[in-house]
């Protein structure tokens, strides 16, 4: 049995659980195993990646029962990819933290970030329905405390609407269980996705019911549109830190559409068969119109980003919703694209914000401060991986999204959304970027307080960032073949059922 | 009137109820209706593996009437969570409480007083 696989959970819950008992006092000694364990994902992810590359799929019987009774893990292309960028993110997220000191500013920050790492490795693993929600409890509660970190009057009254929106949130993901598990009687998604397909007419309604049920909760975190009115919020008040490994907290949301939609309720499906299909385009469609047009009305710089975050999710879940295979390579491309430029921009900000004083991250001139240079640079790629222009990844992500989608019926659509809030977000960011740093020159008056001077090693995170969108770009030919083989992967679920319910007993392979 | 419809009325109506108070603007009814959804929950999916009275949870050779341990075992694990959140909400409530004077979802004062 290949234990690799479990270590992506293991080693966060261990780390998590040393860092709370043994380093509370040693802030050194915490970060520098936080720091590590950090670094030892992204080599272990970069090895899961290696073995996912050629097309196997591992699972892992957890207590090494079989499959439907026990709970597997399972790891293919597009879950190797999803390990493989939350590590790279966290280690970046990490270093940002200990440089800016974000967690002196109260207790426990680093067993809560890899409590937060567990729930996103779990969820990007599991091949069981229920575990998932567990995960997703885990990610929750872990992102509930990361969010209130800090502290701070806006912060708490954002933080009560954000746990009250996922409470129901996971109520909603427990009815959908709850009907799935008793139309058919299984929780593990492979076996899901046969006993779907043998249903009689008779429980197809009720199946269908439960894969839309199933679907809102996905796009709710995914922040698709009736329901992103809980992200600007939330986003924009916590720490931009913590705003940027939330990121990948929306994309857990389409990772987890992408998944039961493909496994389960794919072409076998009957009545459920691509049951979000009909409803999920026009939602995302407008998801990525209200995402740019928040850009222009944002009156902070952490707003700007949340709502980049949504418009950004939005084009991905455009991408998603053709369920169709070229269509489901490029929002594999664009995923990793979206997530690291959105967390680049949080960052990005974040040093902004620091660096003036009582302005803050308000989108007002102020006086020129230490560091401008470098730091306009830094905001004026992120801006440019965001709107999708050339020469970063944005752009041939986007392209391949409209490439893709030029033979669908809503074709006209698409693609007059997509250029059109390009446009719109060019317009924003120039106008955020001339307010911040342009008109700096103008400003006479000199800050109250002197804020910190910029030392480069601040600039390390964003620019590892930058170096990853920039590394995406160059071999956007690797990465589109790899996202290819992922959704040539997924469309085709027999390989994947084969090897979770597979005569191997308890694993083997 | 059977067990069926007995247990499907009482998920029903702590649903509504439940929903209801989720509705409202101030968070103690929030936190009371988000108690109520996860009651409905609870019981919905214990019922998820048929209401069976009198039968032992375990399959055995040669027993032919037996209830499904699964769902029990998944009521289990969401009791808990619920439960935990349920506190944290209380504890969140409060503290925004203490720090903003109101305990309106918005964090925004009454409504006479104008929208924030």
């Amino acid at each position: 049995m290949n234990h690799l696989l479990i270590v992506p959970i293991a080693l966060p819950a261990f780390v998590a659980a040393l860092t709370l008992l043994g380093m509370r006092r040693t802030l050194a000694l915490g970060r520098a195993f936080s720091a590590s364990a950090c670094l030892a994902l992204v080599l272990i992810a970069l090895g899961l990646l290696w073995q996912a590359s050629d097309g196997t799929i591992t699972r892992y019987a957890l207590g090494d029962w079989p499959a439907p009774f026990g709970i597997v893990l399972v790891l293919d292309r597009f879950s190797a990819l999803m390990l493989l960028m939350t590590s790279l993110l966290a280690l970046a997220v990490l270093v940002h933290v200990m440089v800016t000191g974000l967690d002196r500013r109260g207790w426990h920050f680093h067993p809560l970030f890899h409590f937060q790492l567990l729930g996103l490795n779990g969820a990007f693993l599991t091949g069981d329905l229920f575990n998932l929600f567990v995960f997703f409890e885990v990610l929750l509660i872990a992102s509930y405390g990361l969010m209130l970190h800090g502290q701070g009057t806006a912060r708490l009254q954002a933080g009560v609407q954000y746990v009250i929106i996922n409470l129901v949130g996971s109520t909603l993901f427990l009815v959908a269980v709850g009907i799935l598990y008793g139309v058919t009687g299984t929780l593990n998604m492979a076996d899901l996705a046969v006993r779907v397909a043998a249903a009689p007419a008779s429980d197809q309604g009720l199946i269908r019911a439960g894969a839309q049920l199933l679907i809102v909760v996905f796009a709710l975190k995914a922040a698709l549109l009736p329901l992103h009115l809980w992200l600007p919020r939330t986003y924009a008040n916590t720490s931009a830190p913590v705003a940027a490994l939330f990121a990948i907290m929306t994309k857990v949301g389409v990772y987890s559409i992408i998944r039961v939609t493909t496994l389960a309720f794919g072409d076998d499906a009957g009545a459920a068969a691509w049951a979000p299909a009909s409803w999920m385009l026009p939602a995302a469609l407008l998801t990525v119109v209200i995402g740019f047009i928040g850009l222009l009305a944002a009156s902070r710089l952490f707003e700007l980003a949340a709502f980049a975050i949504i418009g950004s999710t939005g084009t991905l879940l455009v991408a998603v919703a053709l369920f169709e295979q070229s269509a489901l390579a490029a929002a594999i491309y664009y995923l990793p694209h979206s997530t690291l430029a959105g967390a680049l921009l949080f960052l990005t900000a974040d040093l902004i914000a620091r660096r003036r004083a009582d302005l803050d991250d308000r989108l007002q001139p102020g006086p020129r401060h230490a560091g401008i240079e470098p730091l306009s640079l830094i905001f004026l790629l992120a801006a440019v991986a965001l709107a999708g222009l050339p020469p970063l990844s944005g752009f041939v992500g986007k392209l391949l999204v409209l490439d893709a989608a030029r033979d669908h019926a809503a074709a006209p659509w698409i693609w007059a959304t997509i250029l059109g809030t390009t446009f719109l977000a060019i317009i924003a960011f120039a106008r955020a970027g001339s307010l911040l740093f342009w008109k700096s020159a103008q400003v006479e008056t000199l800050p109250r307080t002197r804020p910190p001077d910029l030392r480069p090693l601040a600039l390390l995170p964003a620019s590892g960032l930058l170096a990853l969108l920039a590394l995406l770009t160059i071999f956007a030919g690797p990465a589109t073949g790899y996202a290819g083989e992922a959704a040539a992967q997924l469309l085709s679920p027999q390989l994947y059922i084969e090897t979770v319910l597979g005569g191997h007993r308890g694993g083997v392979r | 009137m059977t067990l069926e419809m007995l247990v499907a009325s009482a998920i029903g109506l702590l649903t509504a109820a439940g929903i209801y108070l989720c509705l409202r603007g101030r968070t103690f009814p929030v936190v009371l209706g988000l108690a109520m959804l996860s009651y409905a929950i609870n019981v919905f999916l214990f019922s998820m593996g048929r209401l069976i009275v009198d039968r032992p949870p375990i399959y055995q050779k040669g027993v032919d009437a037996y209830t499904d341990p699964l769902p029990q075992a998944l009521v289990l694990t969401a009791i808990v969570i619920s439960f935990g959140m349920t506190a944290l909400v209380v504890v969140l409530a409060l503290r925004t409480y203490l720090e903003t004077g109101t305990d309106h979802v918005d964090g925004t004062p009454d409504e006479r007083d104008g929208p924030a």
